[in-house]
């Protein structure tokens, strides 16, 4: 049903065809011959080719709660805990992402930041598997994962403060391009722009949660990625430490079925990247990404079992990207806004939580009005006062490189710069103009 | 050069190819003495330290064991050495860090076992398979899980079999690694990060078992990189390195692992990161080198002062009296550039060797800052001896690593500029 959009549900259909070949369901002499020394394998007198991780050769199904008007599907089970404030909490955090993408996407365009990337499509993904999560499991995120963060109480004035890169920056003191989040309080580690690097890392994180006796059993590690990412050689790497060096790691794909132009049929010929879990030995599942209650039982039971086992637990998440990949990337180049708009319309993720809290009657059109109008306000006033905040001081432009003593090329370097500004920072007004939006003008520089 | 190490051959059996082993045949050991006597060899250095007094007075030991506030005492009298090869000093390094430090952790490919060049000999007996493990073999996940497990204030000590295979994980040490504590504004860092990893030619290593990759890594910002020349430097820089709040990729010189032997005291002490260390002091010349040849250079440096019979006629009397100053430069990023600009400033001349090729090396990032720093005093342009650009041959060795032939040239040819 996911799939149903015409491009994906072309390729599901020549998947099938392509597998043809290998494709009768294997079925292997029920008397054994035994087996290697290196491998339980059995030992079988019949050649046969294989290719799919579930019997009969089909896909791995995907795990739905709500269907699509947002009523229980038959047989599925709401989440124990989703009581009804749980459920408001929930919905306001999916709509404070697209209050905050509208906003910070249009003033991106009109050049009062330099970038951004909206969530679009992916509400529920995201605020769904934060929601399952301990407040305190470390999340190595990709970067469309800034609902982790708000739902943690990062807070709108924070968002703004690292996409304008003002002195009230602490992710990274404006030195990183919007979006690339961190705080060590809120245990998500700052985002950085190269693709799939986080994953091992979440293996090593995961390894130093078992290792601290304060935390060992309690935490595990989470780490975000979208299916582009996952053909990068780190996410190998990731899923092989994690599952080798047993670590309590959660790995989070979200297939939004796009890596910028890429569709997802020319990044993997398989069955999407759940497909590859078992390859590592590795308790997976694949759930409807457009479904929050689904990730959260999902995500819920990954952690419990991440912490029961103490090894990785992988989950695919299967969505849609809405939006464009970023502020630099236009989406109708290289797909049809129809079907972006029929997606829109079909499978909105909050739309569907929308109806299934109607249902419940804990929500109605006038509470919706008044949440949209409040979060719009309050997102608007935090970039008013964001775009009146100056920046840090210039000096942190050399800072950090090193922990410890300053080494003396950097040292150098920032005395060079500072006299260059002595000299030239009143006349050339490429500078004037610049340093009058840092915090003291740069005159810090000659002050030391 | 003589280095006559024939066990270490069989330690660097690469088992990436499965069958394939080389055995070490030394291109000039088994050549007899020349006739001007022995020049000295790894076995004979000066450089190392013999007896327990010597090594004591290793310049800039600081004891890691003391706390500053404690009145002075005669440490001499209370401490004790080992005579170690640099391999077993590594070993001691990482026993004492992980003894004192519950978070250290080692691991790497074939760590468990004690290693393909017995770093890591029963560290696991000693410290239990949770901190001492192998991984599997993916060097961009070692590189990536030694960042998280780092990241998370925890000491991570991850090895590189050699040096060669560390460009798969050149993603996670630019970008992550070095810029981890940058770009989170301070909020995140990776201190606790040590990759240690075997470097430099070998005698038969060929392309990938004898590369010094340092001048790769000399632009990442973020970085530490150190290269020691001896057991009580591996030692007192790998304990520093450990401990450094910053990433250190430690480079330990494989053909030293079992032909360099010293007395080396066994407690926990440091040598200090960035910074050069004169080994024979000189107001002529200066050579600049750090690794392996920095035993090239030392035998270099008997060559002229007394050429042996073969090269009498080709090394001109008036040299034969130069006083050349050797430097070991030992942290490449960053390096000590006040030792090397002091030393040149007072001999005009410069002649910086390294095992890595020419090409936008590490020497070439010095002799750039050398003569911006020292252009009125320089007598001659900087020579850089070093390994041609082209990859490390196999049968080619002997014509592409530096020697101390070659290392006796280039003083020559800057000494008569």
């Amino acid at each position: 049903m996911l799939r149903s959009v015409r491009s994906l549900h072309i390729r599901s259909q020549t998947l099938v065809k392509g597998r043809g070949l290998a494709n009768a369901a294997p079925k292997f002499p029920a008397q054994s011959q035994g087996h290697l020394p290196t491998s339980n394998s059995p030992l079988v007198s019949k050649l046969q080719f294989f290719n799919s991780v579930t019997s009969e050769s089909g896909q791995i199904p995907t795990y739905r709660v709500l269907d699509g008007m947002g009523k229980l599907i038959d047989g599925a089970e709401v989440p124990d805990a989703l009581s009804e404030d749980f459920a408001r909490r929930l919905y306001e955090n999916m709509q404070l992402l697209p209050t905050l993408d509208n906003l910070l996407y249009n003033v991106q365009r009109q050049g009062k930041i330099s970038f951004y990337v909206t969530s679009y499509g992916e509400e529920a993904t995201i605020i769904g598997s934060a929601a399952a999560l301990a407040p305190d499991d470390e999340v190595l995120g990709q970067y469309r994962e800034m609902g982790v963060l708000l739902w943690r109480g990062f807070g709108v004035n924070s968002v703004m403060a690292q996409c304008f890169g003002n002195q009230e920056d602490k992710s990274g003191k404006g030195r990183q391009m919007p979006m690339h989040f961190g705080s060590p309080e809120l245990h998500f580690h700052t985002i950085s722009s190269t693709l799939a690097t986080q994953i091992p890392h979440a293996a090593g994180v995961g390894y130093a949660l078992k290792r601290d006796p304060s935390r060992r059993g309690k935490n595990v590690a989470v780490v975000y990625f979208g299916e582009g990412a996952a053909s990068e050689g780190d996410f190998h790497a990731g899923m092989l430490l994690a599952s080798t060096i047993p670590a309590p790691t959660v790995f989070i794909a979200r297939n939004n079925g796009f890596a910028i132009s890429t569709p997802a049929s020319e990044q993997f010929y398989g069955d999407g990247i759940a497909a590859r879990g078992p390859g590592y030995g590795v308790d997976t599942v694949r759930v409807d990404g457009n479904d929050i209650l689904a990730v959260l039982n999902a995500v819920k039971e990954a952690r419990r079992r991440c912490l029961e086992s103490g090894r990785a637990v992988l989950i695919e998440a299967m969505t849609y990207r809405v939006g464009h990949h970023s502020t630099s990337d236009d989406s109708f180049a290289y797909r049809g806004r129809q079907e972006v708009e029929d997606r829109k319309k079909i499978d909105n993720p909050i739309t569907r939580f929308r109806l299934f809290m109607e249902s419940q009657g804990w929500w109605s059109s006038d509470e919706e009005e008044e949440l949209k109008r409040r979060l719009k306000k309050d997102v608007l006033e935090a970039f008013k006062r964001a775009e009146g905040v100056k920046r840090h001081q210039l000096k942190e432009l050399f800072s950090d490189v090193y922990g410890g003593q300053e080494p003396w090329n950097i040292k150098e370097q920032r005395e060079e710069l500072a006299s260059l500004l002595k000299k030239y920072g009143e006349v050339w007004e490429p500078w004037r103009n610049e340093l009058g939006n840092f915090q003291d003008k740069g005159q810090e520089l000659f002050k030391e | 050069m003589i280095i006559s190490s024939g066990v270490l051959a069989r330690r660097t059996v690469k088992r990436r190819i499965p069958g394939f082993t080389i055995r070490w045949q030394s291109t000039t050991g088994v050549e007899p003495p020349p006739a001007g006597g022995h020049l000295p060899s790894v076995a004979t250095s000066q450089y190392l330290r013999l007896t327990r007094e010597a090594a004591f007075r290793t310049p800039g030991l600081s004891w890691a064991d003391e706390d500053g506030s404690s009145p002075a005492r005669n440490i001499v009298g209370g401490r004790e050495t080992r005579k170690m090869n640099t391999y077993q000093a590594v070993r001691d390094a990482m026993s004492v860090a992980m003894m004192k430090d519950d978070t250290a952790v080692v691991f790497g490919e074939d760590v468990a076992f004690g290693g393909v060049f017995r770093c890591t000999m029963g560290l696991a007996e000693e410290f239990g398979r949770e901190r001492v493990f192998n991984t599997p073999l993916t060097e961009q996940g070692i590189a990536g899980f030694a960042i998280g497990l780092a990241s998370m204030g925890q000491t991570a000590i991850a090895e590189i079999q050699f040096s060669d295979y560390i460009f798969p994980a050149f993603d996670q040490i630019v970008n992550e690694a070095a810029k981890f504590r940058y770009r989170s504004g301070g909020q995140f860092n990776v201190g606790k990060l040590t990759i240690r990893t075997p470097t430099m030619a070998v005698g038969h290593g060929a392309l990938y078992h004898s590369q010094s990759p340092e001048g790769f890594f000399m632009g990442a910002s973020g970085l530490k990189i150190v290269i020691p020349r001896s057991p009580i430097q591996a030692k007192g820089l790998l304990l520093s390195s450990i401990r450094d709040p910053n990433p250190v990729i430690f480079m330990e010189p494989k053909i030293l692992y079992r032909s360099a032997v010293e007395q080396v005291p066994i407690d926990d002490y440091e040598l200090p990161i960035g910074r050069a260390e004169t080994l024979t002091a000189g107001s002529d010349l200066t050579v600049l080198t750090w690794g392996t040849p920095v035993y090239h250079c030392e035998a270099a440096l008997h060559m002229l002062a007394d050429p042996p019979s073969s090269l009498e006629r080709l090394i001109p009397p008036s040299l034969r009296s130069a006083k050349i100053e050797l430097i070991d430069l030992r942290t490449i990023l960053p390096w000590d550039v006040d030792t090397v600009t002091e030393s040149v400033s007072r001999t005009g001349r410069l002649v910086i060797v390294h095992e890595a090729s020419q090409t936008a090396g590490v020497g070439a990032e010095i002799a750039a800052e050398v003569q911006k720093r020292c252009f009125l005093k320089l007598h001659a342009p900087v020579k850089r001896v070093t390994g041609w650009d082209v990859p490390v041959g196999c049968q080619y060795e002997k014509f592409i690593i530096p020697d101390s032939l070659r290392i006796l040239d280039g003083i020559m040819e800057s000494l008569n500029y």
